[in-house]
């Protein structure tokens, strides 16, 4: 069962991975008031991972990017009632300290969670839900993305860069309240998604990647650890997997989110597979 | 629940009892010094060694009961302190100094409370001549005989541990008055000094599993006390919070300095250790007439006592402080860092290769074997 689970994540994860460019045609979709449609247009975007040049930590590169196709995304985040109505099924694990306040945004799931919830609503519906990937999250949180590059670590002198990164992140203003707000309660942003940055991190598909970057400028993949997953919100971080509190992160941890939470993107099953990949087309930078 | 007015009716018997004139002239013929006490994990100004006789230190300690939070989750704890911090502040004095504490227990408390100074001779440490109720104030005088980081607490009858574990604890260091010295009688110094006091505390939980919170501190004691007899606690934390000596309250240092750590556990064992440094100098057991052991990892705490550690910080970086049961320094709040300044040494720590994709025929364990058939 874990064997398959991994396996599947790799398979998601590589197919991500290979940037594919496409071009799409505008297709009729269900509606859903929760559903916002962004049209694709070029964003700015700090890939994500670990990168070196020259066997020497490098800054993440930031890119000129486009999705291939316009994108569907949940507006707000998933409450925790319709996760609850998943978990009711037996298709989501019930989680013990979930939110008391079923209109309010589930937190407290792990990406595992998070994405049965995705299945399930895939099942009951016929249209594919999904966690967005890194990319896709950046476009559509648009003026809420916080552009954090932190400071590199020397390897002739580490301790400068951590001592750096330390203080940014103590420096990080945190939110008020802790506990789950009223959807809506940190604002709209200018696509019209509910509450991107605010006491809620969200969990995206996107895999830990390390990389390395060529004299042409293109990123090469060296490892990838679809165990560790990355998380949007305030700022940006990764996750393992199966963590539902990020706040036992104890020892090394300056910031850690508040709470883990999602929200989905939705994609016509009419569309044939690999054209539902919406993928980023990179341009050295 | 302990209202009040059943305060007010202890009043009477317990000035029948302890039947101490308040203010006896001076029968010490030495001089004064009055010094103001700082919140951990800092301490008052003081001398490391003395050329000066003994003398009579004053300190004040007021009592305040009041809500604190301990965690980032907001959960809200009854707490009862000396002198409004958990743990209460650190005393310094000398060998042979006496220590004149005037313990104010300010009307609006709702609790009669005392002092029981572990580095004190009789009275169960001044506990019994120390019952004030609110509104009252008490003065206890007692010599400092023996050198070391030593305990104070509140310790009212039949209700001590609670008290305790409820933030009434700090402590007293007597340093020898030429100063402190290694095994060999080198003298020893620090160039700063912090105090970090542990507290494990047993908040009660609702039938959903969240922290209860309470008005006063006498509503909490029933559940509290419930929590406190399975003896596990729900927080252990330093200085009274969770992440109260993290991020922007981190403790600073820089390379080449040394740093005297002073560790407190009123009720709980502990065992401190610093992540990336070791304890140069460690008195244990925290009494400086022992000589301190060199080059500690971790070194053990145990419940009703402080120790102290010197280390010179040797490398620049982020240090993590816990108590190396991992799980209360993760899980329920035990950690504090240190910020340290400076230029890293290379010699000590080198990153050889980073993390990279695993190279066939190099330094791989499975090689090894190969090359030695
Ligand atoms: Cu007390």
């Amino acid at each position: 069962m874990l064997l398959a689970m991994k396996i599947k994540a790799a398979i998601t994860a590589a197919v991500l991975a290979s940037p594919i460019a496409l071009t799409v045609a505008p297709v009729a979709h269900p509606v859903d008031s929760a559903i916002t449609e962004i049209a694709a247009k070029p964003f700015q975007y700090r890939l994500a991972g670990d990168f070196s040049r020259d066997g020497k930590p490098a800054p993440a590169p930031l890119r000129e990017a486009l999705l291939a196709a316009s994108i569907k995304i949940m507006n707000r985040q998933v409450t925790a009632g319709e996760y609850a109505r998943c978990a009711d099924d037996g298709r989501c694990p019930k989680i013990p300290q979930a939110s008391a306040m079923a209109e309010r945004p589930m937190v407290g799931v792990s990406w595992r969670d998070a994405t049965a919830y995705a299945e399930w609503m895939t099942n009951k519906t016929g249209v594919l839900h999904r966690l967005p990937t890194d990319e896709e999250w950046v476009f559509a949180a648009g003026q809420k993305v916080r552009d954090e590059a932190l400071p590199l670590v020397d390897p002739v002198d580490p301790a400068q860069a951590w001592i750096a990164r330390y203080e940014a992140e103590a420096n990080r203003a945190r939110p008020g309240a802790l506990d789950p707000q009223p959807v809506g309660a940190f604002g709209r942003n200018e696509n019209g998604l509910l509450d991107v940055g605010g006491n809620i991190w969200e969990w995206t598909n996107s895999c830990f990647l390390r990389m390395t970057l060529e004299p042409t400028g293109a990123a090469r993949v060296t490892n990838t650890n679809c165990g560790v997953r990355v998380v949007q919100g305030a700022h940006r971080t990764y996750m393992t997997d199966f963590i539902r509190d990020p706040r036992t992160g104890g020892c090394a941890a300056g910031a850690p989110p508040a709470n883990l939470g999602f929200r989905l993107v939705v994609e016509d099953k009419n569309w044939p597979a690999l054209q539902r990949m919406i993928v980023a087309t990179f341009t050295p930078g | 629940m302990i209202t009040r007015r059943i305060a007010l009716l202890g009043v009477a018997v317990a000035a029948l009892v302890v039947a101490v004139p308040a203010l006896a002239a001076d029968d010490l013929n030495l001089p004064r010094q009055a010094v103001a006490l700082v919140a951990p994990p800092f301490v008052h100004p003081h001398e490391q060694a003395t050329k000066e006789g003994p003398k009579i230190i004053e300190f004040k300690l007021v009592i305040t009961e009041k809500e604190v939070v301990i965690d980032e989750a907001g959960t809200k704890f009854q707490a009862m302190t000396f002198n409004g911090s958990m743990p209460g502040p650190l005393m310094v004095v000398h060998e042979g100094d006496y220590v004149e504490v005037t313990l104010v227990n300010p009307e609006t408390n709702a609790m009669p409370h005392n002092i029981d100074f572990h580095a004190a001779t009789g009275a169960l440490g001044g506990g019994a001549l120390t019952h004030v109720n609110p509104g009252e104030q008490v003065v206890l005088r007692w010599k400092a005989t023996r050198t070391g980081t030593f305990i104070y607490h509140c310790a009212p009858e039949g209700m001590i541990p609670w008290h305790v574990v409820s933030g009434m604890h700090g402590t007293v260091m007597v340093l020898p008055r030429d100063g402190l010295k290694n095994r060999e009688g080198k003298a020893l110094r620090y160039d700063r000094l912090y105090y970090v006091g542990e507290n494990d505390l047993y908040v009660p939980k609702d039938e959903k599993g969240k922290y209860k919170s309470y008005e006063t501190v006498g509503e909490s004691f029933a559940d509290t006390t419930e929590v406190m007899r399975k003896l596990i606690p729900t927080h252990v934390v330093f200085n009274g919070k969770v992440g109260a000596l993290t991020g922007k309250n981190a403790m600073t240092s820089k390379v080449g300095e040394t740093v005297m750590i002073v560790h407190s556990q009123a009720n709980r064992d502990s065992r401190p250790h610093l992540i990336g440094g070791h304890g140069d100098y460690v008195w244990e057991t925290g009494k400086f007439v022992n000589p301190p052991e060199k080059d500690l990892e971790t070194w053990f705490i145990r419940g009703g006592s402080a120790g102290a550690a010197l280390y010179t910080f040797r490398q620049p970086g982020i240090y993590a402080y816990v108590n190396h049961n991992l799980i209360e320094a993760v899980e329920l709040g035990a950690t504090a860092h240190f910020k340290v300044e400076g230029k890293w040494n290379n010699d000590l720590m080198k990153q050889v290769q980073p993390p990279g994709p695993i190279l066939p025929g190099k330094s791989s364990a499975a090689d090894a074997v190969v090359k030695t058939r």
